[in-house]
């Protein structure tokens, strides 16, 4: 132990004697291990938030969605009616008739405009049943979600997503408030937390995009109705969607991919157009994580290329060392050093470059993400075993690169060596 | 102590060296055979070319001979690993070179102590015997020097120093003045007649006959034949016929 301890010390102070050049050696390395330990972070971040994105649509959910077909519409002079989409006979049969599934929410979507004195916005009007809630897993700061008596009813009563309720009320309580959706009002007797940490939402509310939301399905059948009307200069654009999303929840994991496909061959039976479309979360989630797998192993090639370039720099320095050093070599060969001695010498040098480039760069490498998150508004997610892999990598180059220039000092003529001038 | 109880530190029989050089075979040793004595103070000398370097070379183990025998204190050479020769050099060889080779970024002690680093067994209290060496050659106030921070006779005298370290069989010093003035060699030299005194066995090469002059026999060599065995009539031989 004390004698490696000497020989760490000896390995420091030559490279000390040349300060300029070991520390252009552990650049090498230096930026091969900051640039591995800020992309896996960057890219773990990306990863993350996609998959919790793709979590909260509802990992065990299957989405049906309508989508505008490729067709001209059904048209006379003066009014082009275009029908389309999710019904709610397949509504009917998916609830009824497919196995494995526990519940199935209808969404009915309506452009309407919002309103709240002079504020205005147009954000997505979802007309549901109050299973939606559970099933999407969305959470309630304020007041209740739809229930079945408002279904019932046709009450007049929504729950505003965070944004829309931040947007409209800004500086009150938006709980008993009342907001007119299109030519009606509705009292607000929820508002929803956002679906990622509160505050950090950037929707915008005053966008179709950005905001929500929801009023009782059968209230936004009967006053907003199952049409959409574009008006333009000699002719009028009907669009006619009886639903515009389907979600059903499954028992288990294992159901899904059968859920889905036996949804898809269902709408495939039904529909002449390919008006819909079917999304599993689970395969999204799937098809994010392999992404995230080939971008691991993308950054892990490009990271041993920057490594291996690293490596290459301080083996070339250290063949220049033991070449500068064989008067050295010879002389500690004269006084008792064997082989392996110098062997050690040599190797603890590359090591203590490697070390300290690789430290330095896993410093570098931490505080990057700091910097991308501060000022590019990006998420990023370190992970301790990324800086401990690519410190690990580091000091390995170090003994890698450093073997044969050892190999070479260890090997040399001790005649020849003390000849050296 | 009569002849026959002297023990033979270095034992060499028929020993040659040869080179291949350009296609052709050249000696610089031939057939030498020759016993040095524990307590023996040997000056080799001889003209350049002679052989004295080759067989210093052999002395110490960092060359081997093509053929012949040489033994340190009874072990074959020949019969040892590299790992084994290399342990035999720090144990009994001490070395002293011309041009001092210390390392350039150690200090004087450490430097001293480069040579119990190697050691299996290193001997004890090692800083504190490297202390004490340092002062007997004259560097009790430059302990923490480091070479470039040495005049030449200084960084002779670490070399000195750092060849006893081990307690050593037998010191080899390769033109230990050559590169020294008169005044700093002739303290060298009083130096090594002092651990003559104490016992030591000393093979000193030179080409300078006033440094042969001050060891108790001359060795000389002319193409890698011994060419005479003389006693410095002047020195206090320690024994007769040294073979």
């Amino acid at each position: 132990m004390n004698s490696l301890w000497r020989t760490v010390r000896l390995g420091v102070s030559s490279l000390l004697l040349h300060k300029l050049r070991s520390f252009l050696t552990t650049l090498g390395v230096l930026f091969g291990v900051a640039s591995v330990v800020a992309m896996l972070a960057v890219g773990e971040g990306a990863s993350e938030k996609a998959q919790d994105q793709i979590r909260q649509l509802g990992s065990r959910n299957v989405i049906l969605h309508s989508i505008k077909p490729q067709q001209e519409a059904v048209s006379d002079e003066q009014t082009r009616i275009l029908s389309y989409g999710l019904t709610r006979a397949d509504f009917e049969r998916i609830s009824t008739t497919f196995p494995g599934i526990l519940r199935t929410v209808p969404v009915l979507a309506a452009a309407q405009e919002v309103r709240v004195g002079a504020k205005s916005c147009r954000p997505k009007v979802l007309c549901t049943t109050p299973s939606y809630q559970d099933v999407v897993g969305r959470l309630l700061s304020a007041g209740r979600f739809i229930l079945p008596q408002d279904e019932a009813a046709l009450s007049l009563v929504c729950v505003l997503g965070y944004d829309v309720a931040r947007y409209l009320f800004p500086f009150e309580n938006a709980l008993g408030q009342r907001v007119r959706i299109g030519a009606h009002y509705f009292d607000v007797v929820g508002v929803l937390i956002p679906r990622g940490p509160l505050g950090a939402s950037l929707a915008n509310p005053s966008s179709e995009a950005g905001g929500e939301i929801f009023v009782p399905l059968e209230t936004g059948r009967s006053y907003f109705g199952e049409r959409q009307t574009t008006i333009r200069s000699g002719s009028r654009d009907i669009q006619e969607v009886q639903l515009h999303e389907i979600i059903a929840e499954v028992g288990t994991d294992e159901d899904v991919p059968f859920v889905a496909a036996a949804c898809r061959a269902m709408l495939v039976r039904e529909h002449e157009d390919k008006d819909y479309e079917v999304m599993v979360p689970l395969e999204l989630l799937m098809r994010a994580k392999e992404t995230q797998r080939i971008f691991s192993i993308v950054l892990a090639s490009i990271a041993g290329i920057s490594l291996l370039v690293g490596g290459i720099g301080i083996m070339n320095v250290m063949l220049a060392t033991v070449t500068e050093r064989t008067r050295e070599i010879g002389i500690r060969r004269a006084l008792g050093a064997r082989r392996h001695h110098i062997v050690v010498q040599f190797l603890v040098e590359t090591t203590v470059l490697s070390g300290c480039g690789g430290l330095a760069g896993v410093g570098i490498g931490l505080l990057i993400p700091m910097i991308i998150e501060r000022f590019a508004d990006m998420e990023t997610k370190v992970s301790p075993i990324s800086a401990v892999l690519a410190f690990g990598i580091s000091m390995a180059i170090g003994v890698v690169f450093g073997l044969y220039p050892a190999w070479r000092a260890a090997n040399m003529d001790p005649v020849e060596a003390l000849r050296h001038e | 102590m009569t002849e026959s109880d002297q023990q033979i530190v270095a034992r060499l029989r028929n020993v040659s060296r040869r080179y291949e050089m350009g296609g052709e075979t050249v000696y610089a040793l031939r057939d030498f055979t020759f016993d040095f004595k524990q307590g023996e103070y040997w000056a080799i000398m001889g003209p350049s070319g002679s052989g004295k370097s080759t067989l210093l070379n052999l002395l110490s183990c960092i060359d081997r001979p093509s053929t012949g025998s040489y033994e340190i204190r009874g072990r074959e050479v020949s019969d040892l690993t590299d790992n084994d020769i290399s342990a035999l050099r720090g144990q009994e060889l001490g070395f002293i070179f011309q041009s001092y080779n210390l390392i350039p970024q150690l200090d004087v002690i450490d430097n001293i102590l480069v040579p119990v680093i190697y050691q299996d067994d290193p001997i004890p209290n090692a800083r504190e015997r490297a202390i004490e060496l340092a002062e007997r050659v004259g560097l009790a106030g430059r302990l923490h020097h480091r070479p470039n921070q040495l005049s030449g006779g200084q960084q002779q005298r670490v070399a000195i120093a750092r060849s006893l370290i081990n307690d050593p069989a037998m010191i080899l010093a390769d033109e230990a003045t050559g590169n020294l003035d008169s005044q700093t060699a002739k303290e060298i030299l009083d130096l090594f007649d002092e651990l003559h005194a104490s016992g030591k066995t000393i093979l000193l090469v030179t080409h300078e006959q006033e440094v042969g002059n001050r060891a108790e026999h001359i060795l000389r060599l002319k193409d890698g034949y011994i060419l005479s065995v003389n006693d410095v009539p002047h020195a206090q031989t320690s024994g007769a016929d040294p073979r």
